[in-house]
């Protein structure tokens, strides 16, 4: 066996560096005034501030919604893919998986000009629709996989037993996908809150969303303010890994 | 029927998912600032991108210049770290190991706008001036972690005698791990490169947090800052098709590969 644990030694002090200090900045920084006395006015602030609750409570009744639409548009397609009776052209599973490998922005500007064009104004609509748009491929991907990955025989023997088509996909495909389903969850949703560019491009800066007011603080040198948004939003990110499994097992395929 | 129905649903999604796409590509064939508005076809934006005529071309170029230098760096630091760390984390146990584990997994986790201001409270904190080397060392951090689960399962793949039996038949330490290590581990560092590499391409929120005020910008920020001014960079539409294309023939490529590999 190589013996060779200590190989993981300047990994760790990366991340010691790179990962574990700058997290305990934010938490450092939320909690102090800009003349380092530590306070929790940043964290009353956000709480009495009804702009910035009204902005963080509609992110997240937009990425609820951009979940929901990406899982039911996003769900069929993947088990259509997944269907050997149905699709077995491999180049159709790529067409659904490319634009997760085109620049983000480019496509959300795409779409923003192409909605523009198409004399819609940009506004909540165009958002969700952007969003979805933007996102869907990271719902597909991991329910693909799961559905690729699981085993046929539960399904036949669901069948053998009696079952109809519909009790077989609802009693067996669907619990047995939840995994897939988890994951893709995780990658549409957060990415959803924490978003930008995104919002400001689909709705020409009209709706802010929770990440634009985090940027907004920390580009205006409020960073106090800033980081203490910051440890909200990670706060909530440690509320939602608890619910889902890790990325491990989408990373480990490659995403090709 | 129910086939019939079942491709008419994944074709009508792929119709909606391109549309934008393709829309960028037709208008990219036109002379016109004005973007939707066809003033006949003409390849002069094409020549504007690579010449840096007229004003938007040249700020363009250096652009996806700085993009693509940025991913390369930022995967070859990523790839060479993240191999030794697998096989660092391979070799430990128990709680040692669940926390490199752990560790590894917070940049996969963190949303880039939290990977974003957090490093930038850690460069504003150490009084690092900001531009490309804390961009790179930025996107180190969230590539690692990709090379690392890359790695491991080759390292679970392999088998551990041959590492030991090259050195019973005389190899030096160096020797062995460039002659037996390496090769085994390659696909996984291949894989975990090119993770690496389209993950430093994509991004926008931790380079726009970490490149300081010295006016460094990738193609990301470049767009960013376009679509706030307002008026679209005519030439970002050839620039946005020639950028698909590659994208689309590289994953063709790579398919025929894969498909091939399995028939063998």
């Amino acid at each position: 066996m190589i013996k060779r644990s200590y190989w993981s030694l300047p990994y760790l002090i990366f991340m010691v560096v790179f990962v574990v200090l700058p997290l305990l900045l934010i938490v450092l920084y939320a909690f102090q005034d800009g003349h380092g006395h530590l306070t929790f006015a940043n964290i009353t602030r956000f709480f009495t501030d009804s702009d910035s609750l009204s902005t963080f409570a509609l992110s997240i009744e937009v990425a609820i919604e951009n979940t929901l639409i990406c899982i039911l548009l996003g769900y069929p397609a993947a088990w259509i893919l997944s269907n050997r009776k149905l699709n077995r052209s491999a180049v159709t599973v790529m067409l659904f998986i490319m634009p997760m490998w085109i620049n983000a922005l480019m496509r959300t500007l795409a779409t923003a000009e192409l909605f523009s064009m198409l004399g819609f104004t940009l506004g909540k609509g165009t958002l969700l629709f952007g969003m979805v748009y933007d996102y869907i491929p990271f719902m597909i991907y991991p329910i693909y996989n799961t559905l690729m990955k699981m085993d046929n025989s539960y399904a036949e023997a669901a069948e053998d037993l009696g079952a109809t088509p519909w009790k077989v996909f609802w009693k067996v495909t669907v619990p047995l996908s939840l995994p897939g389903v988890m994951s893709g969850v995780l990658m549409v949703f957060m990415p959803t809150v924490s978003t930008f560019a995104i919002s400001e491009f689909l709705t020409n800066n009209k709706i802010k969303l929770f990440g634009t007011i985090i940027q907004e603080n920390i580009n205006s040198s409020m960073w106090n303010y800033g980081a203490a948004l910051a440890f909200i939003m990670l706060f909530i990110i440690g509320i939602t890994s608890l619910f889902g499994e890790n990325k491990e097992t989408q990373a480990e395929g490659g995403l090709i | 029927m129910k086939k019939v129905l079942a491709k008419a649903y994944l074709y009508l999604l792929l119709a909606m998912l391109y549309a934008p796409l393709l829309f960028i590509a037709v208008f990219s064939f036109t002379e016109s600032r004005v973007l939707g508005n066809w003033t006949g076809f003409s390849t002069k934006l094409y020549s504007n991108l690579f010449t840096g005529g007229m004003n938007g071309g040249s700020s363009l170029l250096a652009a996806v210049e700085n993009t693509l230098l940025i991913a390369l760096i930022a995967a070859a630091i990523s790839t060479l770290l993240g191999t030794v760390a697998a096989v660092g984390i391979f070799n430990l146990k128990g709680r040692k190991k669940q926390t490199m584990q752990f560790l590894n997994n917070i940049p996969m986790i963190n949303p880039d706008i939290i990977t974003g201001v957090s490093l930038f409270l850690l460069f504003v904190f150490l009084g690092f001036s900001q531009g490309y080397t804390t961009v790179v060392l930025a996107h180190v951090t969230f590539c690692t972690p990709y090379v690392v689960l890359n790695v491991l399962p080759k390292l679970a793949q392999m088998n551990p005698n041959i590492y030991e039996a090259a050195l019973d038949l005389g190899a030096t330490p160096g020797q062995a791990l460039w002659k037996v290590l390496v090769p085994e581990l390659r696909p996984g560092m291949i894989s975990g490169f090119i993770l690496a590499f389209t993950m430093s391409l994509d991004d926008f929120a931790v380079t726009f947090f970490t490149r300081g005020t010295i006016g460094l910008e990738t193609l990301s920020t470049y767009i960013y800052a376009d679509a706030r001014k307002g008026g679209l960079t005519p030439e970002l539409r050839p620039l946005m098709t020639i950028i698909f294309l590659i994208v689309l023939i590289l994953l063709i490529v790579i398919n025929m590969r894969q498909e091939k590999m399995k028939k063998q």
